[in-house]
């Protein structure tokens, strides 16, 4: 029978097949990643059960959500100032080296955002599934991995049997045709897809990006197509492998060598779906149509052209209506306003979604002797050590700091405001993040949520600005 | 801990009529600085429940003792999305909630309430919006989920039927522990795994 990518990578970590379809599978996982945050309880679920991390050797632990990227804080200062986050790092530390797990703690040249080093590493491949206690697992899609977000119930199961037990998802392919304009990034994209079939759209589905517009992207860009796939609901988002795919691993720490890495590629090379393949559904997007898009409310999928309005109440269903106000209450905006020329106190330029490298280099080309505008502070946090000291490497830091952006140390900082970088509450943040909440970004904050290049953009006028506007 | 189980709860319904109530909302981040489970109800819906000045914010539907009793959440749709977070079902149950009402669910809170005792009760949104009425017109008004039968029985006696997954289902009626489920196919999971090669050894070092 003819398989999708995700039928072929599902049936080949099938350990024990359901009997019905209503009854779960028991699904093998070929890698584990575990954070500080979501991990702690299931340690100590198999501390109390007598048991170990089966498989040490699929699993790798990085520190990111609660860790400081202000480079002032060590780890002395940080036991004073958020005891907290210091007790929850020291026991991931001591819960791996007791369970053999190897891990990338603060100060390894290693350590990142769990979602940013998977890939540098060459840790994630394609056709792998890979689980994480953190919904952006999502992202290892871009390398035809399926990739998905746990509970840490689940971050327990997977330390002691390296399995799941898992009902088949639906599959749903998103077909995108035409190509992405000047301007218009990965990021828009993926904004404008969530915008399209909304923030439930993709519930209860994997997702499988397809067509010219995907192929045409870099693997960082395909990276923030699948991060962001969570927040249409989906299960995961998966991107067939490629010759892009195979260059981007070539050479990694991880990735095979030699006569192994030529065997791997003819392996991968098989992964993509059979033409005859079908998918429960499918949802066409045109690429060329899309701008720059930025939110205006508090879900991801409530996101306009850059150069368009905040619907009005007329322009919504009723069922939208609620939602509606009570978004453009809790950002202290009017429905049918423009987004453009509002005052911007924080841009953000990090997070799982947008700080890889790429990301800082369109980011910095757009700052390049431009000053971020004097009411603005802009926060420039790479995602792993590897891509800060990439970046140093071209000067990346040095147009941000001339520029007056901040350089901070690799972690999720004020994507989740949880490790003390945060918005003061009333403050107006256009973020490269992939969550506008309310107060996901600090009590009280308003976040908007866009690409490096209008993040970048809004930093120089200290306004809501479309980076098309901007000279180079 | 033993595995959670749930048969059937008669309570009160506690209304949350907004849509899209993402896991940042039910228990914001800076809650998740925690290594424990236990007290985590304190950050239940912090963001909502309390006023900048930190004092209860007297219009939040949680402050209202007309529904300190209820111990079922009836919600708007797509309840639980964004963040895999388990701390949102624990800070539920915490409170004292045991099922949650709504018209969808998002997949990762599906599973993590399911796998913590709460169930996730998924019906019609017309339906919700009756129950929804119920709790907001009569606060004090019961209602009854029998997971056995998959029923929601109104005050009048009216049903509702809701679909839970089979398994999900069956472990929650028998208190089965699903990691001991899981252990018990130790030797079948150990057999397939022989049969496949390790692409690496993630201890072997992650030097260029």
């Amino acid at each position: 029978m003819a398989e999708t990518l995700f039928d072929k990578i599902w049936r080949r970590h099938e350990v024990v097949a359901p009997e019905t379809p209503d009854l779960p599978a028991i699904l093998h996982i070929d890698l584990h990643l575990i954070h500080e945050v979501t991990s702690p309880q299931a340690f100590a679920e198999l501390d109390r059960r007598g048991l170990k991390v089966r498989r040490p050797d699929r699993t790798v632990a990085t520190m990111d959500h609660s860790t400081p990227t202000d480079p002032s804080i060590d780890r002395a200062r940080l036991k004073i100032i958020d005891a907290d986050a210091a007790i929850q790092l020291d026991q991931l530390a001591r819960s791996c080296e007791q369970h053999g797990v190897p891990i990338f703690p603060l100060g390894h040249e290693s350590q990142g955002i769990v979602h940013v080093i998977g890939p540098e590493l060459g840790l994630t491949q394609p056709g792998f599934t890979i689980v994480c206690g953190d919904s952006h697992t999502s992202t290892h899609g871009a390398f035809g991995a399926l990739a998905f977000g746990i509970g840490t119930s689940e971050v327990g199961h997977v330390m002691a049997t390296q399995c799941l037990l898992q009902k088949k998802p639906r599959s749903l392919e998103i077909r995108v045709q035409g190509e992405l304009g000047p301007g218009v990034t990965a990021k828009d994209l993926i904004l404008g897809i969530i915008a399209q079939i909304g923030t439930d759209g993709a519930t209860g589905h994997v997702v499988e990006y397809t067509g010219p517009a995907i192929r045409g992207l870099d693997m960082e860009g395909r990276m923030t197509v699948c991060n962001m796939s969570i927040e249409a609901g989906a299960r995961a988002g998966l991107i067939a492998p490629d010759d892009t795919t195979f260059e981007y691993l070539k050479g990694r720490a991880y990735s095979p060598r030699g006569i192994a890495w030529e065997r791997a590629v003819e392996q991968w090379s098989t992964l993509a779906g059979d033409p005859a393949a079908s998918f429960d559904r499918t949802v066409e997007v045109d690429a060329s149509e899309l701008q720059p898009m930025i939110t205006w409310g508090t879900s991801p999928g409530m996101a306009i052209p850059i150069t368009g309005r905040i619907p009005t109440r007329a322009e919504v269903t009723d069922e939208a209506r609620p939602g509606l106000e009570k978004a453009t209450s809790y950002m202290g905006f009017e429905a049918g306003q423009a987004l453009l020329g509002k005052a911007v106190d924080v841009v953000f330029l990090g997070s799982c979604t947008n700080s890889r490298l790429s990301d800082l280099q369109a980011a910095a080309r757009l700052l390049e002797g431009k000053q971020v505008s004097a009411g603005t502070r802009m926060m420039v946090v790479p995602g792993s050590q590897r891509v800060k000291k990439a970046a140093e490497a071209e000067g990346l830091d040095q147009i941000f700091r001339a520029a007056g952006a901040e350089w901070r140390e690799a972690g999720c900082s004020m994507c989740l405001a949880m490790n003390g970088d945060r918005l003061a509450p009333g403050q107006l943040a256009v973020s490269t993040s992939n969550r506008n909440f309310e107060g996901r970004q600090g009590p009280g904050g308003r976040t908007l949520l866009a690409s490096p290049l209008t993040a970048a953009a809004s930093a120089v006028t200290g306004k809501i600005s479309d980076p098309r506007e901007m000279s180079r | 801990m033993s595995a959670p189980t749930f048969h059937r709860v008669t309570a009160t319904m506690m209304p949350l009529p907004i849509d899209h109530v993402d896991t940042d909302q039910i228990i914001p981040a800076e809650f998740l600085k925690t290594t424990e489970r236990q007290g985590i109800g304190r950050g239940l819906f912090a963001g909502w429940r309390r006023l900048p000045s930190g004092q209860p914010n007297p219009s939040f539907v949680l402050n209202d003792p007309r529904y300190a009793e209820a111990k079922i959440l009836v919600a708007g749709e797509n309840f639980g999305c964004g963040s895999s977070r388990e701390h949102a079902p624990w800070a539920l149950i915490d409170h004292g909630f045991r099922a949650v009402v709504s018209s969808g669910f998002a997949d990762i809170f599906r599973s993590n309430a399911l796998k913590n005792g709460l169930l996730p009760v998924e019906i019609p949104a017309g339906e919700r919006d009756a129950l929804m009425a119920v709790a907001q017109e009569r606060p004090s008004t019961e209602i009854t989920i029998d997971l056995e039968a998959c029923k929601l029985t109104d005050p009048k006696g009216k049903d509702f039927s809701f679909q839970v997954d089979a398994f999900s289902r069956r472990c929650l009626l028998d208190g089965v522990d699903t990691l001991g489920y899981l252990l018990n196919h130790l030797p079948t999971i150990e057999a397939w795994e022989a049969t496949r090669s390790t692409p690496f050894d993630t201890r072997a070092g992650d030097s260029f």
